[in-house]
């Protein structure tokens, strides 16, 4: 069943020289979605959302801004009083760097839950680790152009972690700043990158929903669509879904927004930064820190670099480290349990990261470090081999019918 | 489908629900419209002028120190603005031009308040370049005003277009006279 | 699952209240909270407050701190009228220039001018001051964790001896509030130190409050019109949320009958 393209003219026109039209339905409309795709599955297109709202604010915050060391923290209040609907615009962007982290990061856990990594969908995967990669790179430049205290000590500290690298170390921090210290030349080469990666993360979805597209979506289920019955088009299924949660979405946006714009940021970024005196208290913004956490749990430089960058970078290998033949954590009970441990792992190295590095903070860090790791190494391969996996639906229909019949009897009981 | 109810009476059900989904698809789009325009109208607005830009809209000029025949510029709105000293010979000549020969008519006695004061925009108003003629050197074109280099526009001593591509008479910029010698323009 | 998302969005939320707790949980102690009149949903700035506000600072702050973020024109926002904030203006001078001679010169300031800096420069503002820089106070409401409390906790704060044992530097002055208890500020805020053109009582504390109220504006001058906006466009969601949800289950409704009709 394929919707058709407009019979009118100037479609068809275009149509025949440029297949836009039939392509636009068959990747928007027409696109089989498994039928029994739930909630957590709307995180996605949120995601995109984010991503569009992010480069819109930010195109027109960047009319106002000035990449210099003597105006930029000037020319973000300047932004702030005096440009129309500038404290808007910027209050958005800031908050919506976080609501974008927090919606990407459900879609990476709900991944973990469902399986989504494993096979056939590895370089899916991929594309969707770089894409985190590559956020996480603008959100670091992009918190260092206010240039507030924050700005500048936070990115002498992360520009600092590249020192630890054995013999080039030195060399590649003074090319990374184009100095001697974070300076002019380090924040206009951050604003060029913070503006230039967000398109490139632009490029990075486009292959994300080409694989996707491709091998079709997992589901809540994690088997695969056998027929036509187990799937339902994109549109408008999909899309009135996701119109509903990317409206509840916009809406949590919008209470930090205009109710608690600062409450995510740090009070110590309103004071110009001054290479002289670093705050009290360093913390990353709070979608760093259960990087961060690992990063101070290990007791050496190049060593709590090499953790903090393996702690992402595992995830390439995660497809193999996971043994297991079946994909949603439905059907593997330990692992079930096991993911809850893994998540709540993350929200402790989360909340250490926070903390001082100091007495009983650094033991939990530590602890939970290992487990971080070990979650990984250990548990994913050996849980594969011997975990007693529940029985699998026969196909995503069936069991749809299955729960129906299931519920019309107990009401009748 | 012995529970099923009859069919004309499940038919006109479809219906009902079909006319409820009509009116909630209509009800949203026009919500979000609505929404579309509240999000592009303060983005777009964001690229006006900036407060402080606007409070800057008016500067104060001494005339003091420009003696007759000579005439100045001075900056405003990131615009040159010519404040011109006339000579009375200047002023009977823009006075006396007949209205028909004017492709854009206007009296010298509305464009200059004072007579020996000409204050005008100092921007072309073909293109945007700035015309020669407030220094002492400088061509003033055939009617002895400005002359605009780029595209050849001639202005006469009101500052009226007499000649050229430009399609209207150099501006006037609001102002007013504080005192004899001080000029508030904006 | 609707359940999930709310309460999963619920969680994330107090996650972040949590950390920011104690984030700000520092090596002071923490000031007591007041109830400031632009704090909630519907908070506005106190007028009244902010025109005493700017009488204190005008007269007690403004002799070493700067307001580099505040124009004349701003005044404007807090009720005082054109000709008023014309006439605060020409009681300041401001450096302008270069003029035809190439002189900078003095004029007096107009509302588009930013307020003057009691110091030409940094340094000089050291100089001034024992070595101890005065800080602009354009946003310093919204430099420190706890804000507002944090300042008129800081004003309230001193006190005449240090506690014994407690050894103070030559030159300090102690502070409850501030952090390491040594300022290099004497207590700027005494009773009667300002006369009040209103006619209120000049207590420390209502000093202290109506100029926190004013550093709390000039910090967020666009405070009501945020979160006026903010409840427009909130309500809108709302609605459009409820409608999209509508729309999403009865669009569902048909999958379903697909299945029955099997």
């Amino acid at each position: 069943m394929s919707t058709p393209v407009p019979q009118n003219k100037v479609v068809q026109w275009i149509e025949y020289r440029l297949p836009v039209f039939s392509w636009a339905i068959a990747h928007g409309v027409d696109y089989p979605a498994p039928r029994n795709l739930n909630y957590w599955w709307t995180f996605g297109s949120m995601a995109m959302i984010m991503l569009v709202a992010q480069i819109v604010t930010g195109v027109l915050l960047s009319m106002h801004y000035t990449a210099h060391v003597d105006h930029a923290f000037d020319s973000v209040e300047h932004i702030m009083r005096d440009v129309e609907w500038g404290w808007l615009l910027r209050y958005a962007h800031a908050n919506g760097a976080s609501m974008f982290f927090v919606v990407v990061y459900v879609h990476i856990f709900r991944a973990l839950y469902y399986g989504s990594y494993k096979a056939p969908r590895e370089i899916l995967w991929w594309f969707g680790i770089m894409l985190l990669l590559l956020m996480m790179a603008t959100a670091f430049l992009g918190y260092v152009l206010p240039w507030g205290q924050m700005s500048f000590w936070g990115a002498t500290v992360i520009t600092n972690l590249f020192s630890a690298i054995p013999w080039i170390g030195g060399d590649l921090v003074v090319w990374l700043w184009g100095g001697f210290s974070v300076d002019n030349p380090t924040l206009n080469r951050f604003f060029s990158l913070h503006y230039l990666l967000p398109f490139v993360m632009c490029g990075m979805v486009f292959l994300h929903l080409w694989a996707l597209h491709h091998r079709k979506s997992n589901n809540p289920l994690g088997i695969d669509i056998k027929s036509p019955k187990d799937t339902m088009p994109f549109s408008p299924y999909c899309t009135t879904k996701d119109l509903f949660t990317g409206t509840v979405m916009l809406f949590v946006l919008f209470v930090f927004v205009f109710y608690l714009p600062n409450t995510l940021g740090e009070a110590v970024n309103y004071e110009k930064a001054n290479p002289l005196q670093t705050p009290a208290h360093i913390v990353p913004e709070w979608y760093f820190l259960p990087f961060y956490a690992i990063l101070r749990s290990v007791p050496d430089k190049l060593g709590g670099v090499i953790a903090m960058a393996a702690a992402i970078l595992i995830l390439f290998v995660l497809p193999w480290l996971d043994t297991s033949k079946v994909r949603s954590a439905r059907f593997r009970p330990i692992y079930k349990q096991l993911f809850w441990v893994f998540l709540a792992d993350c929200v402790v190295l989360g909340w250490i990261g926070a903390m001082p590095a100091e007495g009983v903070y650094i033991v939990i860090g530590r602890i939970c470090t290992i487990y971080y790791f070990a979650h990984f190494i250990l548990i994913m391969p050996l849980l594969g081999r011997f975990e007693k996996t529940l029985p699998l639906p026969e196909s995503i229909h069936q069991s749809i019918l299955d729960k129906s019949l299931k519920s019309k009897t107990g009401n009748i009981s | 489908m012995a529970d099923l109810p009859p069919q004309n009476e499940q038919s006109s059900a479809a219906e009902e629900e079909g006319t409820r989904r009509d009116f909630l698809i209509l009800a949203a789009g026009a919500m979000g419209a609505l929404g579309a325009v509240g999000v592009v109208w303060p983005l777009v607005q964001t690229m006006n002028p900036s407060a402080d830009v606007l409070a800057l809209a008016s500067t104060e000029v001494d005339l003091s120190g420009i003696s007759e025949g000579q005439a100045i510029s001075v900056m405003w709105r990131g615009k040159p603005v010519f404040i011109r000293h006339r000579t009375p010979g200047e002023i009977d000549e823009a006075r006396a031009v007949p209205l028909d020969d004017l492709s854009d008519p206007e009296t010298d006695e509305v464009r200059a308040k004072d007579g020996k004061w000409l204050i005008l925009v100092g921007v072309c108003t073909h293109l945007g370049c700035i015309p020669l003629g407030n220094k002492f050197g400088d061509p003033k074109g055939d009617y002895g005003g400005w002359f605009c280099p780029c595209h050849g526009s001639h202005y006469d001593t009101s500052g009226r277009i007499r000649k050229g591509p430009a399609p209207t008479n150099l501006e006037i910029p609001e102002y007013e006279f504080l005192d004899e010698t001080l000029v508030k323009i904006g | 699952m609707l359940k999930y998302v709310i309460s999963f969005f619920a969680s994330i939320t107090l996650v972040f209240f949590i950390t920011n707790k104690l984030y700000a949980a520092g090596d002071a102690p923490k000031p007591p909270n007041i109830d400031w009149h632009q704090e909630g949903i519907f908070g506005t700035y106190d007028k009244a407050a902010l025109i005493r506000g700017f009488q204190v600072f005008q007269e007690v702050c403004a002799s070493c701190h700067s307001l580099n973020f505040i124009a004349f024109r701003n005044l404007l926002e807090i009720g005082f009228s054109p000709e008023e904030v014309k006439l605060i203006a020409a009681e300041y001078e401001v450096e302008d220039g270069p003029d035809d001679e190439g002189e900078m010169f003095m004029r007096s300031a107009r509302p588009s001018d930013y307020w003057p800096a009691p110091f030409a420069n940094d340094k000089a503002a050291r100089a001034a001051n024992g070595g101890a820089m005065p800080p602009d106070l354009s946003l310093i409401t919204k430099s420190k964790v706890a804000g507002s409390d944090y300042l008129y906790a800081l004003l309230t704060g001193y006190r005449d001896e240090p506690p014994e044992g407690f050894e103070l530097s030559d030159g300090m002055y102690y502070n409850d509030y501030y952090p390491g208890h040594q300022i290099a500020m004497p207590q700027p805020i005494y009773e009667e130190s300002v006369e009040y053109i209103d006619g209120t009582e000049a207590t420390i504390e209502q000093l202290s409050k109506d100029v926190t109220q004013f550093l709390a504006w000039t910090a967020e001058p666009k405070l009501e019109e945020r979160k006026r906006t903010g409840l427009k466009v909130l309500i809108f969601l709302a609605i459009f949320a409820a409608l999209a949800f509508v729309i999403y289950k009865r669009t569902w409704k048909r999958l379903k009958i697909k299945d029955t009709e099997e």
